[in-house]
């Protein structure tokens, strides 16, 4: 037994305190959740604007062919353009958009943190906007058509009366979403980003022992995601109150 | 409240279709100042939908809608500005679930005529207390009862001082022991000359508040004239054939 904890005591000497071995992954830690807390903010960005415009072009697509006006064509143009964003974000894994992204397109760029970050509130951005778009068709016409009977415009009846109830009703969506998310940046490494699970997998090469670093790796990310649920549940429960 | 007045709402040659099923086809139809118009009809002759164009929740497909005197159905007019004139109540109350019964009230004053909050709010407990609610005004729509709700409804239209209040079937949704309550509003609101177009089913109402009745047929107005014509001795066929089916 005395043996086994002394042999437990050495790899973990080895494999965090060695040549400060630990910071790998505080720096990963702190890294993945930089990338995935601006890639969250892009995704919310990108999805909620083409969730409205989806479900805008989608409600008001009768009375605007009716009209023929310019805005039609520039509404179903921006729609189309919605949709094979969809398409191809979804269509694809998130690891290849990612290399897509570092090797191809911002090739000349030496900021991989920023390029991470991009591709995945980019990714990210998708799933958000179908969340949001089924959240925005689940209201009952009746609040629109309330909204707008008082005379408030489109867009008024979006802020004030739709959007605080699609919000509320798709908050456990939206989490499950940024815990994806979150896990989904453990492929940073392929394109030589240090983060949490680039951290582990470095030690791992050093010391040629698996075990405590990766156990390490899973922890920490589990550790983020029990305190996201945790906070998340109480933003929820706040939000119920005002129903019961 | 006698019919007597201006023009406030005219409708011309108003049709209407969803896809290839023709609701509306072709109503003519002025309601005046003050007056308290009841439309009856059996279900599917359109008066919901009638009722849901005069404020361009549907879309006319054809005809044209005065309201004050300006063409809404023109793509210029700007239709947000009329419908703040125009308070509509519906079937299923549409409350604002997330609001408390005073944010519900005072959402649309604030945010279109500019009004203070205090000025909203006291104006909106004001209406509560006439309608005997205002201890409800820090409640949720889901604490109320649906008879609470309609009359809630009923009040925050009248928030945005409307020119003329339209009610799709008000008190359809309710439980029969809440319908009076709800009706007793709407007299009220009647007695005070206000300008009400009432699409219901009951016949009471319309007997005893109605300036006009109007019967829908078919997407057309099959007969239309003062309850006391319509229900001692309607001239129309269907007219007589509905109201015997339902008195």
């Amino acid at each position: 037994m005395a043996e086994w904890f002394s042999n437990l005591k050495a790899q973990f000497i080895l494999n965090f305190i060695d040549d400060n071995r630990w910071k790998l992954l505080v720096n990963g830690v702190l890294l993945t959740i930089r990338i995935a807390f601006f890639a969250v903010i892009l995704g919310v960005l990108i999805g909620s604007i083409v969730a409205i415009i989806r479900s805008t072009y989608d409600k008001n697509q009768e009375t605007m062919a009716r009209r023929k006006g310019f805005l039609y064509y520039l509404f179903s143009f921006v729609n189309a353009i919605c949709k094979v964003y969809l398409a191809i974000i979804r269509g694809t894994p998130v690891v290849v958009q990612l290399m897509i992204m570092y090797f191809i397109i911002f090739a000349s760029s030496k900021n991989g943190m920023l390029v991470a970050t991009l591709a995945f509130g980019i990714n990210s951005g998708a799933y958000v906007a179908e969340i949001l778009r089924g959240g925005i068709l689940s209201i009952d016409n009746g609040q629109f058509e309330a909204g707008r009977s008082l005379g408030l415009n489109y867009v008024q009846t979006m802020i004030y009366i739709i959007i605080p109830q699609v919000f509320k009703n798709v908050l456990p969506t939206l989490l499950n979403e940024f815990i994806a998310l979150l896990k989904e940046t453990s492929v940073s490494g392929y394109v030589g980003i240090k983060d949490l699970t680039k951290g582990g997998d470095t030690i791992r090469g050093l010391t040629f022992a698996p075990f405590m670093p990766l156990i390490a790796v899973a922890l920490l990310y589990l550790m983020i995601v029990l305190l996201l649920t945790w906070a998340a549940g109480k933003v929820e429960r706040r939000l119920r109150t005002s129903e019961k | 409240m006698k019919s007597n007045g201006e023009v406030l709402i005219k409708t011309e040659k108003l049709y209407k279709s969803f896809g290839d099923i023709r609701v509306l086809e072709g109503i003519s139809e002025e309601i005046h100042k003050g007056e308290v118009v009841v439309v009856i009809g059996p279900s599917g002759s359109g008066k919901s939908t009638f009722l849901r164009c005069l404020n361009l929740l549907e879309m006319p497909t054809d005809g044209k809608i005065y309201f004050e005197g300006v063409d809404i159905t023109d793509p210029k007019t700007n239709i947000n500005s009329h419908r703040q004139k125009m308070g509509m109540v519906f079937q299923q109350f549409n409350l604002f679930p997330h609001m408390t019964v005073l944010k519900n009230m005072t959402l649309a004053p604030m945010k279109l005529l500019k009004m203070k909050k205090e000025d909203a709010e006291k104006k909106a407990m004001d209406l509560l207390r006439k309608v005997g609610l205002a201890e409800r005004a820090n409640a949720y729509p889901s604490q109320l009862s649906g008879g609470q709700k309609q009359r809630i409804a009923i009040v925050r239209a009248l928030c945005m001082n409307p020119d003329v209040m339209l009610f799709d079937e008000p008190t359809s949704a309710l439980d029969p022991e809440l319908v009076g309550e709800v009706l007793s509003v709407m007299k009220n609101l009647a007695a005070e000359g206000m300008t009400m177009i009432v699409v219901t089913h009951e016949m009471s109402f319309a007997r005893d508040v109605a300036d006009r009745v109007i019967f829908m047929y078919d997407g057309v107005i099959a007969e239309s004239g003062t309850p006391d014509e319509m229900f001692t001795n309607p001239k129309n066929p269907r007219t007589r054939q509905f109201l015997q089916s339902i008195l």
